[in-house]
């Protein structure tokens, strides 16, 4: 027991030492700093597992209760097969409803564009509907479009709906009086003067809904599969695990979604850093 | 990330909310006009299908089109229960049963609310803390803020069943695991915005402080706390909606408390979809006015800091 204790505090000062020495001999600039910057967060990361590893395995902690994460690991490789088909099913739902939802919010912002009547009516609802635990129509929507992924599609498709409302709405009025001046003075007509100054200048509002929505769209799909799917889905997976006391299992589905979640974001991001290269937030970097 | 959680919370949500503007009262009551009747027509044409069959079934062949369209908007369970029906359910289960009784609105959307608001107060509080140490400590900010951040890309409420059995095997049970869920998400958005918030008063204003020579809890207690509350209020206003959405999902995976959650499952065990409905609506009208309640906390903030609103809200 006391050989734990110490290895585990040992793995905690190491760690710890790591990251104040890096920080100490990271300058502030140049290309060592992003490196710098990337490793202190790493070397973090990796201590925080090896505390994991080093109380779980020291202090003989019940697996049932938090198993290791080198545990977590095998279990992820050797059930690979079950985890992909949970991971195509569950991505099938939320790929649909996610193109459907921020698609139809964006185009509901370009039709309500010219009406501020409308504008007014909806926006405060759409404000008001993202507080709301809209994950609650989960069980209509079994209901209605049963135990496939189209009833957890229409779920995501609720959720992403309004957030890409609001913001595309938020962006088309980003673009300034001088600018629009401009296009007037051109003899721009109103259609020239969206795709040219008010889409481009809305973007990062626009990216900005969509990576909110990936987040969202992803939880929409686990919960709604709480409430009933075919014997496949990465929320189906983990509310059976947890009733067989299974929890390796559902630890790696953890791992999956999270690894999703994260890689689905970070497309996101990369595309917005490609297309919006011009923003003020990414020229400030270099 | 940090500015997608802010950004839409800014001016909007609270007029939205709280719908002191004139200029929105007709637009918004259009819109919600447009969408019960919207309601109707779909409540008909969903369960135009199964009044066809009750009727086939009851021998009921000379029924008229008026028969048929009254008939899809009263039916048990409907597919789309009609708006007068849910409110009718509203009305029964809030006001008609006693509110100590299971088959109350009442009752478990108190148990739902005492899950929220005590995971609401652990997270906020746990938030606020976090948000201290890292604008004090550079080493945190740079190792701990990047993984909190990451936390958001993960789909934490999949960790609720989980948490459940975890804290069982603790023989910790009751509110707790419903609390614990609950403060996870709303730990989140407060820790963002109170490290921002922290962290906006621009560097004049700490200079100042350092001429001064105004120590380190001076300068948090009379210059970073008071520019901090505007963000605070905006992410406790974003963390008890979370904390809500944890609460009953967390109710999903234990339903045998009851509560909102566990109204919901086994409305969609019975097919009961009236209930469900009117479950969904509770849940609804609770978020909202937990986030009203925190607006009204915030103004009465802002006037004893010695704010004037009355200009901003004309």
């Amino acid at each position: 027991m006391s050989g734990a204790l110490f290895f585990t505090l040992a793995i905690w000062a190491v760690g710890w030492a790591a990251v104040i020495l890096v920080m100490r001999v990271t300058p502030s600039r140049g290309t060592v700093a992003i490196l710098g910057n990337l490793a202190v967060p790493i070397i973090f990361g990796a201590t925080l597992l090896g505390l994991w590893e080093s109380i779980v395995i020291g202090f003989h902690v019940p697996p049932i209760i938090l198993p290791a994460p080198s545990h977590i690991a095998a279990k992820l490789v050797t059930s690979l097969p079950t985890l992909g088909a949970d991971f195509v099913q569950t991505m099938k739902g939320l790929l649909a409803g996610y193109v459907i939802g921020c698609g139809s919010g964006f185009l509901v912002a370009l039709l309500i564009d010219r009406s501020p009547f409308l504008q007014r009516g909806l926006l405060p609802l759409g404000n008001f509907v993202s507080a709301l635990p809209i994950v609650g129509v989960a069980p209509i929507m079994v209901m209605w479009f049963g135990f496939d992924w189209q009833s957890k599609a229409a779920v995501v498709v609720i959720m992403t709906f309004f957030p890409m409302l609001v913001n595309t709405n938020a962006g088309l009025a980003a673009s300034g009086h001088m600018e629009r001046d401009l296009m007037k003075t051109y003899g721009a007509s109103e259609g020239q003067t969206l795709t040219k100054l008010r889409l481009p200048a809305a973007l990062p509002f626009i990216f900005n809904g969509l990576k909110i929505n990936a987040t969202l769209a992803l939880i929409g799909a686990i919960v709604a599969e709480f409430f009933g799917t075919p014997i496949v889905g990465m929320g189906f997976r983990i509310n059976t695990e947890v009733g067989r006391m299974n929890i390796e299992m559902v630890w790696a589905t953890i791992v999956v979604a999270a690894l999703t979640g994260s890689v689905f974001y970070g497309i996101i991001a990369l595309v917005e850093r490609r297309v919006t290269f011009w923003h003020a937030s990414y020229r400030q970097r270099k | 990330m940090l500015q997608s959680l802010l950004l839409p919370l800014g001016e909007g949500r609270d007029g939205g909310l709280i719908m002191t503007r004139k200029s929105q009262f007709l637009p918004v009551l259009t819109v919600l006009g447009t969408l019960v009747v919207v309601w109707y027509f779909g409540a008909v044409w969903m369960n135009l299908d199964l009044q066809r069959n009750l009727f086939a079934n009851a021998d009921n062949t000379t029924y008229s089109t008026r028969d048929l369209i009254s008939g899809t908007l009263n039916q048990d369970r409907p597919r789309l229960p009609a708006p007068h029906q849910i409110v009718e359910e509203l009305n029964h289960s809030v006001l008609e049963v006693a509110p100590d009784s299971r088959r109350s609105l009442v009752y478990h959307a108190t148990i739902t609310v005492e899950a929220t608001l005590l995971g609401f107060a652990i997270g906020s509080g746990l938030g606020i803390f976090l948000a201290i140490l890292i604008v004090h400590l550079r080493s945190l900010d740079k190792s701990l803020m990047p993984w909190i951040v990451a936390s958001q890309t993960v789909p934490i409420i999949a960790l609720a069943p989980m948490i459940v059995v975890i804290l069982n095997q603790f023989d910790i049970t009751g509110i707790v695991p419903k609390a614990v869920i609950a403060a996870y998400l709303s730990f989140f958005p407060v820790t963002v915005g109170m490290v921002k918030g922290l962290r906006s008063p621009d560097p004049l204003q700490m200079d100042l402080m350092r001429t001064y020579s105004a120590s380190k809890l001076q300068t948090f207690f009379k210059l970073r706390l008071p520019a901090s509350v505007p963000f605070l209020f905006t992410s406790l206003k974003i963390a008890v909606a979370a904390a809500l959405v944890g609460a009953v999902v967390a109710e999903i995976t234990k339903s045998e408390d009851g509560g909102l959650g566990a109204r919901l499952l086994a409305g969609s065990y019975y097919g009961q979809t009236i209930q469900i409905w009117a479950a969904l609506l509770t849940a609804a009208s609770v978020a909202a006015l937990l986030v009203v309640l925190i607006g009204v906390f915030e103004r009465l903030t802002a006037v004893k800091m010695g704010a004037k609103i009355t200009g901003a809200r004309p």
